[in-house]
């Protein structure tokens, strides 16, 4: 591993971030698809947290550009969305690393909330509101999904130090 | 819980702050957003952006594909027989349709080159089939494998063997993207077939249903009408079925009623689309215009 950050190496982030990314424009049934979770933005929480020097802000953006790309939005919409929850993450990185996975979880919620917000308000800027009590959907199973993403992850990193 | 290793972020300054980097990113994020946004300055940069996407869409549709080519290749004879025969039957009867539109189609193009308001409608279409991938839950959009290359624009109208089924809204080198008329941010000038009264058919954002909301309550319109596209947007050419009107309900104390249509394209369930040009329709020079009115 020549380059690597600590033990975790760029191909595994590349990686999880390519999955993370077809399951983000695989075709679902209707209510399944409302219900997507937005796994890439989880990643981008889980590696801002345990390799914070391969996953920086940089990263954050590219991939919420990608997300953007797939999902024909208004370019730069979600980047700045993933922009600011990297930030927050990187911010307070020292202290929800060391939460226990209940805290952590909760954490997890307010980012996600505050992402949904800054979607939702760049929506309404941009002229395509939906106002709809369904779009805060994601933000629940997401959350949901979080100790899921940290338990798989948590146990391919420890496995191949 | 995020295992503590000996990779955390240093607490001693090294590299640029993080503030620096949000507001420098989150200044780009909302001069791309502002740049896309107004007027589509980073079409060249979406072309070529999402050419690099195409893979990911390779990867999507490929076990859709491999699926539509084994139950294709055991498909049993019978049923090819019973599919050729009802094909041959459509076939006949939609070669006798022809036959009247062909003359219709003359007519038409005799009565236009006498008024010469415009040239004969000459169109080339192309076939384009949906790639399987989701896009925005809450909007109606679909991707199709033609683009750039194909020589497919921006506002390119997009029809299926029913009707109009929407118009191209990105492009990129070998896919784009459709905005359906079913869209509650699309609209289409549309025309009472019957009487020309002419309308805005807006996408409502459910599937099966478009609205009308610029019909006044005097309007001659009923159940059953077919709505045509009228050409007025430059956009969609005219004279394509659009949507059938499903409900009238008028108010009088109301100045508009409430209606509601159906599109006719199958937009749930086609596989594959019609990608049209069409020349555009001449406008008359505002010069033979007034010409026109000193006579």
């Amino acid at each position: 591993m020549s380059v690597s950050d600590g033990r975790i190496s760029r191909l595994r982030v590349t990686v999880t971030v390519i999955i993370a990314l077809i399951l983000a424009v695989l075709p679902l049934p209707r209510w399944m698809d409302i219900a997507r979770p937005y796994l890439l933005l989880l990643l981008v929480i889980y590696w801002s947290l345990s390799a914070p020097r391969i996953a920086g802000m940089m990263f954050a953006w590219l991939c919420g550009m990608a997300i953007d790309l797939l999902k024909g939005t208004t370019l730069g919409q979600h980047a700045l969305a993933f922009l600011v929850v990297s930030f927050l993450t990187h911010k307070f990185q020292l202290r929800i690393r060391i939460f226990p996975l209940s805290q952590q979880t909760m954490t997890v919620l307010i980012l996600l909330l505050v992402y949904e917000v800054l979607v939702w308000y760049t929506d309404g800027v941009l002229g395509y509101p939906v106002t709809t009590w369904a779009r805060w959907i994601p933000v629940l199973t997401s959350t949901l999904l979080w100790p899921v993403v940290v338990g798989i992850l948590d146990t391919w990193n420890r496995r191949n130090r | 819980m995020v295992t503590l290793s000996s990779d955390s972020r240093p607490i001693i300054g090294r590299g640029p702050p993080l503030w620096a980097g949000l507001f420098f990113l989150g200044f780009v994020s909302i001069v791309v957003m502002v740049l896309d946004h107004r007027g589509g300055y980073l079409d060249t940069a979406r072309l070529w952006m999402s050419w690099a996407a195409n893979p990911i869409y390779t990867v999507v549709q490929a076990p859709v594909d491999a699926w539509n080519w084994v139950t294709g290749s055991f498909a049993d004879r019978s049923h090819l027989r019973t599919e050729n025969e009802q094909l041959t039957e459509e076939l006949r009867a939609a070669r006798t349709k022809l036959l009247r539109f062909d003359a219709l189609n003359e007519e038409n193009r005799r009565l236009r080159e006498i008024r010469e308001a415009s040239k004969g409608v000459s169109e080339r279409t192309l076939i384009a089939e949906i790639v399987n991938v989701s896009v925005q839950p809450f909007r109606h959009m679909v991707v199709i494998n033609k683009g750039a290359d194909d020589g497919v624009y921006r506002n390119q109208p997009v029809l299926d063997a029913f009707g109009v089924v929407g118009q191209v809204m990105q492009v990129g080198k070998t896919t784009a993207t459709l905005i359906l008329i079913t869209d509650a941010e699309h609209a289409i000038p549309v025309q009472v077939n019957r009487n020309g009264i002419r309308s805005i058919v807006v996408g409502t954002g459910e599937a099966a249903r478009l609205s009308l909301p610029y019909m006044t309550v005097e309007s001659d319109v009923k159940r059953g009408d077919l709505l045509v596209s009228s050409g007025l947007d430059q956009i969609f050419p005219a004279g394509y079925p659009v949507a059938t009107v499903t409900k009238v309900e008028r108010n009088a104390k109301d100045t508009f009623a409430l209606v509601e249509a159906q599109p006719l394209a199958q937009l749930d369930r086609d596989r594959e689309v019609l990608l049209l040009w069409a020349d555009k329709p001449q406008t008359p020079a505002p010069e033979a215009a007034i010409e026109a009115v000193k006579k």
